[in-house]
């Protein structure tokens, strides 16, 4: 049994603790928010919080998330609120949609760390995520907006 | 399940009543398979629906929504489509619930993404339901007021008669609206008078995007659904001699590992029935990752599969295809390439004496491009969900063109087509790839097998090494200059495996009085497919970077020189069948020139590259501005012109040109699928790269045509020049010409040569 604190619940888990944390979100959970693109920690589309750090799950055991706080997609405002979420929407950022979990996660974790972080700032921490679609100028853009929220 | 109680009888035979004309449709079947998340939230079991034409259906409390008709994959078509119908229709669009419809081609149309064709085929017919629809609510309304029609109007959703000051909602008259035949020939709306259309609005399904619904093929479930991969040969030439899964059965979770083969010897394939291996080894489990783990346990040998034959029906007719069985190398597929250039090929396209031209010429440029196979790497995998029980079928994913892949479902499992139903999701990209359905029916077979429910997935290895690429191409441009430096003669020569590239009839055919176009192909055991503008893909990168250098030579502005040739094309064309509107794609170069500061002092510290392109119907143009930083020139700055007549969604197009901006620059400086021995030697992202954030432009401005012909189409036309414009540009940036896709690698060293 593995004990998890998805986004604020507990689950009580019997799987294989080597299971990607990947999978069980989105296999047994039905937390499907988070995707999967890879599987080797390549293009960020299964981003997640492992307290508070941006981590790849698709390469993230299940057993090391065990006592940590997870946060996903579904779970990083109440009301679907974020200031990246609105931002997003304000500038709709979305092609096929498919990354952008993924680009938000990442992105609400270098918000925590930086506030207002810089184009520079932004690409680095961003880089680990793919868009196949090429929407990146619509992140860096809605990233500066969100910050600019989170000032006001 | 959301039919409303005692409503078969009456749902049959309004069903069969609602193809004479406006129908009650009263249950909304499609979809109630998503028991978790939004997608069901609309479904309000009580609802009483009113079709008012297949596309559009009304509650009585005045509840509206717009079906869909098309699959989405990222081009916007969810919001841009129902737009269009809004805008006929006369509705608050605030309120409008927009929903993807089901698979009926009769109700819906053509319900195929592809060709850059979603707005332009559904323009005039959405247009037509929604001004049908508006024009039965009117009706519907002067029946039921007993007044003339004529004193009617229509407005935001209301039916209003000003004489006596009546109004009433859609909803009130919708149930008698839709007794009333569909008229024909309803007048539409001038452009000018567009309120919606014209107007950004945001993606309707933006909400569900950031939060992270399931919205996808991948996400969706069932309850009892396995899980199903598919353990491909190694390489293309190969194919499945024999296994042992002794040690993968008895890994957890795993229920099956069987052997499945996918189409009979001799099955007759459509043209988008590709697929590059045949006998299938399938592992069924519970979990992904339980199906993941037991794959690696398997133990598989392997057999040249040789010569093998295909019967192919496509849209050059029925043929018999013999697909060659070597291992191939791309060392190897160069030098052939080489090889068949300098053999006699077919002649597409000559206009006027092009040998007596360059026998005459004082001087003769002549340069060969190449480019590599690319794999379209769509952000969410290959998969699909199936449930085929013995007399019916369920198939739920991610597809760009259901009605292709109906009669191949139809073929493998022995059911008649209207016992397949296929339901489509939000597709996390395309590109072309999801046109050609054999996961479908791989799906379809291992669920029949199994008898159960079972969503497959391929892996990113399993999906980047499967083929349906973009082709491998080369072409070698040649002209010939008099003594003055006139133009006089033009001469392309194509190849590619397994297919060339040529489009005889594009520009610069039409502008050069003695032009010359030939093609040859070399069969091969990897699969090609459509890739975002197919064929264009290459050629804006060839003929755009060869016009670059001509101009050069001949002492021309590049801008300049491109729009001579259009004059002439425009004012005196040579030859016949002439695919391009001269006037549209000189406008694109002047807006973009215009847009770009093209002679500017201020721009002179950029290294500026230029590229215009038609293809499907549209036009773009790109001026792509690089810099040099920390020694390696990197983009900077990105100009965009295009005429796609009239734009419906203008900022969701913006993105999508941006995203073709993106989408060009990546693939021209990084895309390659090379092959040892027939193995694809990339196989996840660490090994075929991916333009990231960091190597993006810090700004794209994008600038349309304004005029009010009707949509020529948007997803593909920017893609292509994007390739010209970037070679032309790190000529500028490095003073070497970039002849070899892709252009990155060659960077590495390069040094600013001016
Ligand atoms: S799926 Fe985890 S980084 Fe790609
Ligand atoms: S929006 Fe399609 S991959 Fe990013």
């Amino acid at each position: 049994m593995i004990s998890l604190t998805i986004n604020n619940k507990t689950y009580n888990l019997d799987v294989d603790p080597a299971t990607p944390l990947l999978w069980v979100l989105r296999d047994h959970l039905d937390l499907v928010g988070t995707k999967y693109g890879c599987g080797m920690a390549q293009c960020g589309a299964c981003t997640v919080h492992l307290n508070g750090e941006a981590v790849r799950s698709c390469v993230t055991r299940v057993s090391q998330a065990a006592g940590k706080k997870v946060v996903t997609i579904e779970g990083l405002s109440e009301t679907n609120e974020h200031p990246l979420q609105k931002a997003w929407l304000e500038l709709d950022v979305a092609q096929c949609g498919y990354c952008q979990t993924g680009q938000i996660m990442s992105a609400a974790a270098l918000l925590r760390k930086n506030s207002h972080p810089t184009d520079k700032d932004i690409d680095a921490a961003m880089a680990g995520n793919i868009c196949r679609c090429g929407t990146y100028l619509r992140i860096r853009e809605a990233i500066h907006l969100a910050a600019d929220m989170g000032k006001k | 399940m959301s039919q409303p109680n005692n409503s078969v009888n009456r749902r049959t035979f309004l069903k069969s009543s609602a193809l004479a004309g406006g129908g009650l449709l009263l249950s909304f079947t499609f979809l109630s398979a998503f028991k978790k998340g939004e997608l069901s939230a609309d479904l309000e079991a009580e609802d009483q629906w009113y079709e008012i034409t297949g596309y559009i259906k009304i509650t009585p409390d005045n509840k509206i929504k717009i079906l869909n008709p098309n699959p989405e994959f990222g081009q916007n078509v969810m919001t841009s489509l129902p737009m269009i119908v809004a805008e006929e229709l006369e509705v608050d669009w605030t309120k409008i619930i927009v929903e993807m419809g089901p698979h009926d081609n009769v109700k819906l149309g053509p319900q195929f993404t592809g060709g850059s064709n979603s707005v332009r085929m559904y323009w005039k017919p959405l247009r037509e339901a929604g001004a049908a629809a508006r024009q039965m609510l009117l009706l519907g309304a002067a029946q039921t007021w007993n007044l003339p029609v004529e004193e009617l109007t229509a407005k935001a959703g209301m039916i209003y008669h000003e004489k006596s000051g009546k109004s009433g909602t859609y909803g009130e008259f919708a149930s008698r609206a839709a007794t009333i035949p569909i008229p024909k020939g309803v007048k539409l709306k001038e452009a000018k008078n567009f309120k919606l259309v014209r107007n950004s609005q945001k993606n309707v399904e933006g909400q569900k995007i950031v939060s992270g619904k399931p919205l996808f093929g991948i996400d969706y479930k069932q309850e009892g659904m396995l899980i199903a991969m598919i353990e491909h040969p190694p390489a293309f030439g190969m194919k499945l001699k024999s296994f042992d899964a002794t040690e993968a059965l008895k890994m957890p979770g795993i229920t099956d590992v069987f052997r499945q083969t996918l189409y009979e010897p001799g099955m007759e394939q459509g043209g988008f029935d590709t697929r590059t291996f045949n006998e299938l080894l399938v592992v069924v489990g519970k979990t992904t990752w339980e199906v993941m783990n037991a794959r690696k346990k398997l133990k598989v040998s392997w057999e040249p599969a040789g010569e093998t034959k295909d019967i192919i029906n496509g849209r050059t007719g029925k043929k018999e295809v013999v697909v060659p069985g070597k291992l191939e190398t791309t060392s190897e597929q160069r030098k052939l390439m080489q090889e068949y250039a300098n053999r006699p090929a077919q002649q597409l396209r000559k206009d006027g004496d092009p040998e007596t031209a360059f026998k005459n010429a004082a001087q003769i440029i002549e340069r060969t491009y190449n480019a590599p196979f690319l794999a379209h790497n769509c952000m969410e995998p290959m998969n699909f969900f199936a449930h085929v029980t013995a007399d019916k079928a369920l198939l739920v994913g991610p597809l760009q063109a259901p009605a292709w892949t109906e009669p191949l479902l139809s073929k493998v499992l022995g059911l008649p087509a209207d016992k397949i139903e296929i339901q489509m999701t939000r597709m996390g990209g395309g590109f072309g790839r999801r046109a050609y359905g054999h996961y479908l029916a791989e799906a379809a077979l291992i669920s029949k097998k199994v008898k159960a429910p079972v969503k497959l997935i391929y892996t990113r290895e399993d999906d980047m090494t499967y083929g349906i690429y973009r082709p491998m191409y080369t072409a070698t441009y040649r002209a010939a200059l008099d003594a003055n430096k006139n133009l006089i003669g033009f001469h392309v020569k194509g190849g590619g495996i397994p297919e060339h590239a040529i489009h005889a009839n594009r520009f610069p055919a039409g502008a050069v009085d003695n032009y010359l176009a030939e093609a040859w192909e070399i069969p091969s055991n990897i699969t090609i497919g459509a890739f975002r503008a197919p064929r264009s893909n290459f050629n804006a990168a060839a003929e755009q970077s060869f016009l670059d250098e001509l101009a050069e030579a001949m002492g021309k502005d590049p801008i300049d020189f491109r729009l001579e040739l259009l004059k002439r094309a425009k004012e005196n064309p040579v030859g016949k069948n002439n695919e391009y509107d001269a006037d549209r794609y000189a406008g694109v170069l002047q807006l973009v020139k215009e847009k770009s500061g093209w002679n500017k002092e201020e721009n002179k510290k950029y290294s500026r590259g230029v590229a215009a392109y038609f293809c499907h119907n549209s036009y773009a143009a790109h001026v792509i501005d690089f810099i040099n930083k920390d020694g390696k020139p990197t983009v900077e700055r990105v100009f965009s012109a295009v005429d796609c007549g009239i734009v419906v969604n203008p900022d969701a197009a913006s993105n999508m040109v941006e995203g073709a901006v993106i989408d060009g620059i990546g693939n021209a400086l990084y895309g390659a699928l090379t092959h040892k021995e027939g193995a694809a030697e990339q196989n996840n992202f660490h090994r075929y790269k991916m333009i990231r954030m960091n190597e993006t432009p810090r700004q794209i401005d994008v600038h349309f045509v304004q005029n009010d012909i009707d949509p020529t189409g948007l997803g593909e036309p920017p893609f292509p020049p994007v390739f010209g414009a970037v070679a032309n540009a790190l000529y500028r940036a490095t003073g070497k010409r970039y002849y070899d896709q892709p252009y990155g690698p060659q960077l590495n060293s390069a040094k600013r040569a001016f």
